[in-house]
């Protein structure tokens, strides 16, 4: 009578399965905690309320977004596989990032160095006077300071001290 | 200003760099600018011909035995737009309204309800329909492509296009009894 | 009848401010100096008048006219009598007005100067401030009158300015109520703050107009400001740091900044302005960067007016913003107009900006100054970038985006990391000359003093990387400061023959600005610590427990002792929990973290119960509790270390621009005395 035991055997795998498909989630290992949920909520923003992240949103939307999220982390999800089916189902803004980083972080990048080099050339030109600015020099002797009188004043004293 | 008139002849702004530095702020203003104009926008107008969008929809809302609706496979009949949350505490006010609106026009074959759900989680969206006893076709706004589309500002708010696609009367807030429904309907079966 | 009288002042306010500018664009022209009075006495005369405004309004807000619509919409019955006087900028139109009455305070402050020497800026002045006077009031004239009543006529009710022919005055039973947000104590004073820095900004920018206009582009226009700038600036932080305070305290998201685009954009105007006021003092010593001077108080200026739009004009949701408004295309725009006029001014003047002198070492103090600047633009780079990236990207690929804090904490921190080691680097070194050795020679003990802080921190605090730079960083700050202090009032001690604490006080009488400024960065130094507390070593834990239950968290034991709910003052109803707090067995004392359900507005507060010491915060939030179902309470629970230190150092920072921006008591008494010596004193006294 194999057949039967093997018949019995798939039965019985069946309805664990099935049990465990219609089952509480604590059928599939425990319930994920609260810290787990809001680790992921925190990187999420609910449309419903613009610029306040899922962890601490209140409202009745982003409750029931949480409970997505428990839901699925009992499920077995990975992080990265539940913002992908938050970014399907209602677009890239729930995202804490836009998700092109190249873009959001060039722009700014190569206009902060567009900024320093501005500024090392300006240290350039500042550094060599062209033969103008040497001549504006003569007619205004007192342009240059050969210190900050303060800081004279004070090595002064401290010399004095020694 | 007393070194200026000794120097020798003074630079101004290179003019490369000021056409650089105004293409710049123009560029600014601009951008700035289309975006109020996008949030001074109300809701997409009445007149407006409605491009396609695809709803996918709930098993059980079906359209047709569809489980996707074409908006434009949908011209020659009027449709009914309707934006909901199982969320919205309003919607729940004008839910039944709309279901027997739509069991009224249903014989007719001429009209279709569409209930598209805004920024919703299904499990909690089915609990709502059920509740409501709703039967019209539903489905999720897909990474809210369709309410963006329309510009709504909120939930509830329901479209009514005429049988060419044209939109003809945007209600916003709910609606409080199946005679505010039926009186834009019935004018568009004509 | 009261509030034809608010709306009547109002429109002569506004008929004052046009008067003014065209008064005063007039008589310059024409060289009429009475008719250049006139417009100086019409902009005087703004204060009085938008103070009657205000008393106009508040009297409404106060006495429950709710048949005016803005006071329907902001107040209600059961306010406290200070809550409906605040009302006043909890809503678009109230607050537009405020900021007009804010502006003309400054307006007629500045009019009562003494003028005699700086006679040619004054008509220029008068038609900056009130033109951008006018602009506000108008706004409050046209299109958002705080006065406006409510009619019912034939088509409903609905708010008119004059009463329509067919209408009746209707007055609602009770009023709306103020949004619960903005029913905190630090919401009292967070705008007012926040306006006034903005304001204040105008006039810095007034002068530097008035400057490009007349050609007198020397430094007279930084040296007439130079206060002013310090004290909005000091407002203008100030109003961020209250706003930073009332977020952790009334928002319930555990921390005190979100890089939320409407905190961005007051954040903004900081930066410019911050970076502004060290570039000044180059101009000041040097003769250097009048242009870079230029560009920075005019970025400033419409950053604060940019700032005021996104927050009005619905471009941007935010939890700050007001609500949608037809306004926003006026104020797009006024920053058009001004934007492009000073920009074709500072173009047309660009040539007699040029520098009078040149630099002559990298090390020096300009030049570390100059990063600094470039330091500061680069922040203010990316946080604009970060604001405007949204719009870009819907622009062209029809994709909402969100820009949140992994974008900014990223691009930011090593800008500022950067910006605390200037701090560290560039008090030491000097005007004009510096060289590496001289540098050295400054600098190795606060390094040495800095790595042995750094390295005792490794072994009983931390060993988060981040945090050690950081650590280092501000013990070198704080050790330069220091040793700065220290080698001034040492020096002071010799030569005076004064006992340390004197020579102490007698150095910074002495040198307000600098060692002001020294405070000041000492103060940042301590809300660094408290801000690289919280973002570092902050934790958090959620979950639920039954009465007697107890959750751990960071070091302490909290314990679940009972629940209430009962009916609070303001009309509204409260929910207490109370928890025992304990740490190593020991009891600290309990905590009673709230949710408020405000009824007039139908909206809930989550007030967190807080522990505050030195060394870190609990705090705890109530996040769920229904009173049917006994599943118990859900609650939240932070441990904020470090974050007391951000607003010891606000306070800190307060007393560095006091002492920075108090009047020189040389300075004054040389007032009388002729020019030629004034300079000499100004620049001795520096």
């Amino acid at each position: 009578m194999g057949s039967s035991r093997i018949t019995f055997y798939v039965l019985l795998l069946t309805l664990v399965l099935a049990g465990l498909w219609t089952g509480p989630a604590s059928a599939q290992g425990p319930t994920p905690t609260d810290d787990e949920v809001n680790r992921i909520a925190k990187q999420l923003y609910c449309p419903v309320c613009e610029s306040t992240p899922l962890d601490v949103c209140p409202t009745e939307a982003c409750r029931q977004w949480r409970d997505v999220i428990r839901t699925m982390l009992a499920e077995g999800k990975s992080e990265a596989e539940i913002k992908q089916h938050f970014v399907e189902q209602y677009g890239v803004r729930v995202l804490n990032e836009p998700p092109n980083r190249l873009v959001s972080y060039l722009v700014p990048a190569v206009a902060i160095l567009l900024g320093a080099f501005m500024l090392f050339r300006g240290f350039q030109m500042w550094m060599k006077p062209s033969i103008t600015e040497s001549r504006s020099e003569d007619a205004k002797p007192e342009a240059q300071p050969a210190q900050d009188p303060y800081i004279a004043k004070l090595e002064e004293e401290l010399k004095k001290r020694k | 200003m007393t070194e200026s008139t000794i120097s020798a002849p003074r630079r101004g702004v290179p003019i490369w760099a000021q056409i650089i530095i105004w293409v710049f702020l123009v560029g600014l203003l601009a951008i700035v600018a289309v975006g109020l104009s996008r949030a001074q926008q109300g809701t997409v107008q009445p007149g407006q011909t409605i491009d396609n969008f695809t709803l996918p929809l709930f098993s059980g809302y079906e359209l047709d035995g569809k489980s996707e609706v074409n908006f434009v496979d949908l011209r020659g009949k009027v449709v009914v737009i309707n934006f909901w949350a199982s969320w919205c505490k309003p919607c729940e006010q004008e839910a039944a309204e709309l279901q027997a609106a739509w069991e009224e026009y249903q014989p007719t074959g001429q009209v279709v309800f569409l209930g598209v759900d805004y920024v919703d989680t299904e499990p909690e969206a089915r609990v709502y329909l059920k509740k409501f006893g709703i039967t019209y076709a539903n489905g999720p706004d897909l990474a809210t492509r369709i309410s963006q589309y329309f510009r709504i500002k909120g939930v509830p708010e329901t479209y009514f296009v005429d049988k060419n696609g044209v939109l003809q009367y945007v209600q916003v807030g709910p609606f409080s009894s199946i005679d505010q429904i039926r009186a834009q309907i019935d004018p568009l079966l004509k | 009848m009261i509030a034809n009288f608010g709306f009547g002042v109002l429109v002569i306010s506004f008929l004052v401010t046009l008067y003014s500018v065209f008064a005063a664009i007039y008589g310059e022209r024409r060289k009429i100096p009475a008719m250049v009075e006139s417009a100086r006495r019409a902009m005087l005369l703004t204060w009085p008048l938008l103070t009657l405004t205000a008393g106009v309004l508040i009297y409404l807000l106060v006495n429950n006219h709710f048949e005016v619509q803005f006071v329907y919409e902001v107040t209600s019955r059961s306010m406290p009598t200070y809550l409906k006087v605040t009302a006043w900028w909890g809503g678009q139109a109230g607050s537009l007005l405020f900021w007009s009455w804010l502006m003309s305070a400054f307006a007629s402050l500045v009019t009562l100067r003494k003028w005699d020497r700086d006679r040619e800026f004054l008509p220029w002045v008068i038609v900056v401030a009130c033109a951008t006077m006018a602009f506000f009031i108008g706004m409050n004239v046209f299109f958002e009158n705080p006065f406006a009543q409510l009619y019912q006529t034939f088509d409903g009710v609905a708010p008119h300015t004059f009463q329509p022919a067919d209408g009746v005055l209707f007055t609602p039973q009770d009023g709306r109520g103020l949004n619960p947000l903005l029913r905190h104590p630090g919401m009292v004073i967070h705008p007012p703050m926040l306006y006034l820095g903005f304001v204040s900004f105008v006039i810095p920018y007034a002068f530097a107009m008035a400057a490009l206009i007349t050609g007198r582009t020397d430094d007279r226009w930084i040296r007439l400001t130079r206060r002013w700038t310090l004290w909005a600036w000091l407002f203008l932080s100030f109003g961020l740091v209250l706003g930073g305070r009332w977020a952790y305290d009334v928002l319930g998201w555990g921390g005190y900044w979100g890089w939320d685009p409407v905190e961005i954009a007051a954040f903004m105007p900081w930066l410019t302005g911050t970076a502004f006021l060290h570039s000044v003092m180059i101009q000041e010593k040097r003769g250097m960067l009048k242009q870079w001077n230029m560009i920075l108080v005019i970025l400033t200026y419409d950053l604060v007016i940019f700032g005021t739009f996104l927050t009005r004009s619905g471009v941007l949701s935010s939890v700050h913003a007001f609500a949608q408004s037809a306004i926003g295309p006026l104020f797009f725009g006024f920053i058009g107009l001004t934007l492009i006029t000073s920009v074709i001014l500072l173009f047309h003047r660009w040539s007699s900006l040029r520098s009078e002198t040149q630099m002559t070492s990298m090390l020096s103090r300009e030049a570390l100054f100059l990063l600094n600047n470039l330091l500061f633009m680069s922040i203010l780079v990316v946080c604009f970038w970060g604001v405007m990236f949204p719009l870009i990207s819907e622009l062209f690929t029809g994709q909402k985006v969100t820009v949140g804090p992994p974008f900014y904490e990223r691009a930011t921190s090593p800008l500022f990391a950067a910006l605390l080691l200037l701090m560290g680097i560039a008090p030491l070194s000097a005007w004009g000359q510096s060289t590496v050795k001289t540098l050295g020679r400054a600098i190795w003990k606060p390094i040495v003093g800095a790595i042995v802080v750094t390295v005792v921190l490794f072994a009983t605090y931390t060993r988060n990387p981040g945090a050690l730079v950081g650590f280092f960083l501000i013990a070198l700050v704080i050790l330069v400061t220091i040793y700065e202090y220290w080698r001034g009032a040492n020096a002071r001690q010799r030569s005076q023959d004064e006992n340390i604490f004197t020579a102490f006080w007698n150095l910074t009488g002495r040198n307000r600005r600098r060692y002001g400024g020294y405070i000041i960065h000492l103060s940042m130094m301590f809300m660094a610590v408290g801000i690289l507390g919280i973002e570092i070593f902050q934790v958090e834990t959620q979950g639920t427990l039954e009465i007697n239950q107890q959750m751990s968290v960071g070091g302490y034991d909290v314990v679940y002792q009972d629940i209430a709910q009962f009916p609070g003052p303001d009309g509204r109803e409260v929910t207490r929990a109370v928890l025992g707090v304990y740490k190593g067995g020991e009891y600290l004392g309990e905590l009673n973290p709230r949710i408020d359900y405000y009824y007039d507005a139908q909206q809930t507060m989550t007030i967190p119960g807080q522990r505050s010491t030195l060394r870190d915060d609990l705090y705890i939030l109530l996040v769920d509790w229904e009173p049917v179902a006994a599943t118990g309470a859900t609650f939240k629970i932070f441990v904020n270390p470090l974050v007391n230190w951000l607003w010891l150092g606000s306070l800190l920072f307060l007393v560095g621009v006091v002492i920075a921006a108090w009047p020189e008591k040389d300075a004054e008494r040389a007032a009388v005395r002729s020019k030629a010596r004034i300079q000499q004193q100004t620049s001795a006294a520096d």
